[in-house]
């Protein structure tokens, strides 16, 4: 199997989608002939043209709204948002209007479209190219929210994303784009949106993560084996609905979890998943819930200090790993 | 006797009976409405009164069936000529399950239904314009002929989806009909509060398109603007808007009190130039209708709008439990 990076998975279930169906195509800013500012769209054009890769004017709201028209009328729009940062303007034809058609024309139209947006920082982009804004969107029934960690998960969420009947925000950290290599299968395979995913099986502690800190979980659980502490790291994988069911099952393996994510803190998904435990497994727990999140801030600054002290990083997730462990 | 204008645009004399027909319907349905909302039966009514003229002209120009509509809440004679009965209407006003816009989901005036080609519309203004150009592209990238026809307030016409749709429509050239109705009111905002330009229609020239302005309380002129747009569009050469200019006749909605705002002279001077008085007039004029004739038509009508409203009365509500239904897909 094919090692890849993270954003050649996202490519690559790109092509494949609309490889087997005419209906899927592509629209944003400089997805076309740039190939997209990530170069997450590369290729495309020159395979399927410029009428179904298309580089669209500068208005974000127009990119989602005209998107959710050609949904509506029956096509697998693939919208990109350059940066989730600049997702604002598309945010009241996301929420009112993709989330809300199916449930307000009583089930007559549906919106099936994709919305791709890099989100996270670590990446010097400052305040307004950094930014992790899923938790404005993990409150909206009628939409899905995916934020795939590794490469394998990318592809096949992403493809599920796009055949996916309702609207699905598609969440891709920008720091893995590069960063994040893995074993993806060349053959078609989609993998069920809504499910949570084991990503380390362990017995003495929990530790529920997304996107980047994911990464810095495993990377920590690893250490922490040789001190002889066991990490079990749940991958959420989809932030909204929540797999209730894992979380439960994984606060429960343990009795001790952290949860961790960049985003920061106070009315992040961290919160909601902590009530789901609190809620269902309050008495297996041996511990406080402890969550390791971005600082409450409005953004990520640019100052290479600052933007150090905002991000997490494997050894700030090791330190709370242990600490919950010697609660 | 006047001459036909209605034949030097190609509309028979049976067309625009039946466009009298249709404006009449929407008329009484939302004065009924009102009577409704006044005796505490129906929570709320948005209105088409002052407006039945250009929404009726303008959809007899396009093809049922065909073409799509993503229409805003006041469209009532648009979504009639379409194929909504007077009973879908009152369904939805009641918000019985059986409104096919919503299943009593939304409040009257957003309409929808996917057998009629109308879009599901929502209350944040000017969202179903950007949906208009999307279906426009989807009917480009599948070689299909249909025109999309969208409509809209003046005070819609501020809103960055008018400017962001309008401009993606005019880059594409797509089969894209912007239809303003221009009735001089957002809710209590006057046009000159409103418009830094002189008239709805300048703004097509920052998009390439044309833009016209055309007399909104008469449908034959509304009819002859809209199917020349729909020429133009459906032989590839892109949207077009037109501003119908026109008065409100009635508050913004049954929550509003429009003495607050302007006097009953200027309201009373706007009626004289009521749609269906006027072309009313016009049909006389020209020997289509005499007073035997319109009284047949009204009292076809007031039938249609009291069976309706009968049957909407007693018709189920949905069920409580409905309320957690279609949020997804099964």
């Amino acid at each position: 199997m094919a090692v890849i990076s993270f954003i050649d998975a996202i490519t690559m279930a790109m092509r494949e989608e609309m490889r087997r169906d005419p209906g899927v195509f592509v629209l944003g800013e400089d997805v076309g002939v740039r190939g997209g500012v990530f170069r997450a769209t590369v290729g495309l054009i020159e395979e399927f043209g410029e009428e179904r890769v298309i580089d669209t004017p500068l208005a974000e709201s127009a990119i989602v709204g005209v998107g959710i028209g050609a949904a509506a009328y029956g096509m697998r729009p693939i919208a990109e948002i350059q940066f989730a940062d600049f997702i604002m303007p598309a945010v009241n034809q996301i929420v009112s209007e993709a989330a809300k058609m199916r449930y307000r024309s009583n089930g007559d139209w549906t919106c099936p479209i994709t919305i791709r947006a890099p989100f996270g920082g670590g990446v010097h982009g400052a305040l307004y190219h950094s930014q992790s804004v899923e938790a404005m969107f993990t409150n909206v029934p009628g939409l899905k929210v995916v934020a795939p960690s590794t490469p394998y998960d990318a592809k096949g969420l992403l493809k599920a994303a796009i055949r996916d009947n309702d609207p699905v925000l598609f969440f891709e950290h920008k720091r893995c784009y590069r960063l994040i290599k893995g074993e993806v299968p060349e053959e078609d395979y989609v993998l069920p949106i809504g499910k949570a995913d084991v990503k380390r099986e362990g017995t003495d502690i929990t530790v529920i993560s997304y996107g980047l800190t994911l990464h810095f979980c495993l990377q920590a659980a690893e250490k922490l084996a040789q001190e002889g502490i066991s990490a079990h790291v749940l991958d959420l994988r989809t932030l909204y609905p929540l797999d209730k069911e894992a979380i439960v099952e994984a606060a429960s393996k343990t009795g001790k979890v952290l949860i961790v994510h960049e985003d920061n803190k106070e009315g992040g998904v961290g919160g909601e998943v902590a009530a789901i435990i609190a809620e269902h497994c309050l008495f297996d727990l041996d511990a406080p819930i402890k969550r390791l999140c971005g600082p409450d801030v409005p953004a990520m600054p640019y100052s290479p200090p600052m933007e150090k002290y905002f991000m997490l990083n494997p050894d700030k997730v090791l330190e709370a790993m242990r600490d919950l462990a010697h609660f | 006797m006047t001459s036909k204008r209605h034949e030097e645009v190609g509309l028979t004399d049976a067309q625009v009976l039946e466009m009298y027909y249709y404006m009449l319907l929407a008329r009484k349905i939302d004065e009924r409405q009102w009577l409704l909302n006044r005796a505490g039966k129906v929570p709320f009514v948005i209105s088409c009164q002052g407006q039945e003229a250009a929404q009726v002209g303008a959809a007899f120009a396009l093809e049922k069936g065909k073409d799509y509509l993503c229409p805003y809440y006041r469209d009532l004679g648009l979504v009639l000529v379409f194929g909504q009965s007077a009973r879908d209407c009152m369904l939805s006003a009641f918000a019985k399950a059986e409104d096919p816009n919503s299943g009593g989901r939304q409040m009257p005036g957003h309409f929808g239904g996917k057998k009629w080609n109308i879009l599901t519309g929502s209350s944040p203004v000017t969202t179903q314009v950007p949906h208009a150009v999307g279906i426009a592209l989807a009917g480009k990238m599948q070689k299909k002929d249909h025109v999309v026809y969208t409509s809209f307030g003046e005070g819609s016409s501020n809103q960055g989806d008018f400017h962001e749709g309008a401009n993606f429509a005019g880059v594409h050239k797509l089969p894209v009909i912007f239809f303003c109705e221009n009735n001089k009111y957002a809710i209590s905002v006057p046009l000159k509060k409103q418009l830094g330009c002189e008239s709805v229609a300048d703004r097509a020239i920052g998009y390439g398109f044309p833009g016209v302005s055309v007399d909104g309380n008469d449908p034959i002129e509304v009819y002859r603007v809209t199917k020349e747009a729909v020429e133009r569009a459906r032989s590839g050469q892109g949207p077009t808007l037109i501003e119908a200019v026109m008065y409100r006749l009635v508050p913004h909605s049954s929550d509003d009190d429009d003495r607050t705002y302007r006097t009953r002279e200027e309201v009373e001077e706007a009626k004289k130039k009521d749609p269906i008085l006027v072309f009313g007039n016009y049909l006389k004029e020209v020997g289509l209708l005499d007073d035997a004739k319109e009284q047949e038509l009204l009292s076809r009508v007031q039938k249609e709008v009291d069976e309706a409203t009968d049957y909407a009365e007693q018709a189920p509500y949905p069920t409580p439990e409905s309320t957690l239904t279609h949020v997804y897909g099964e």
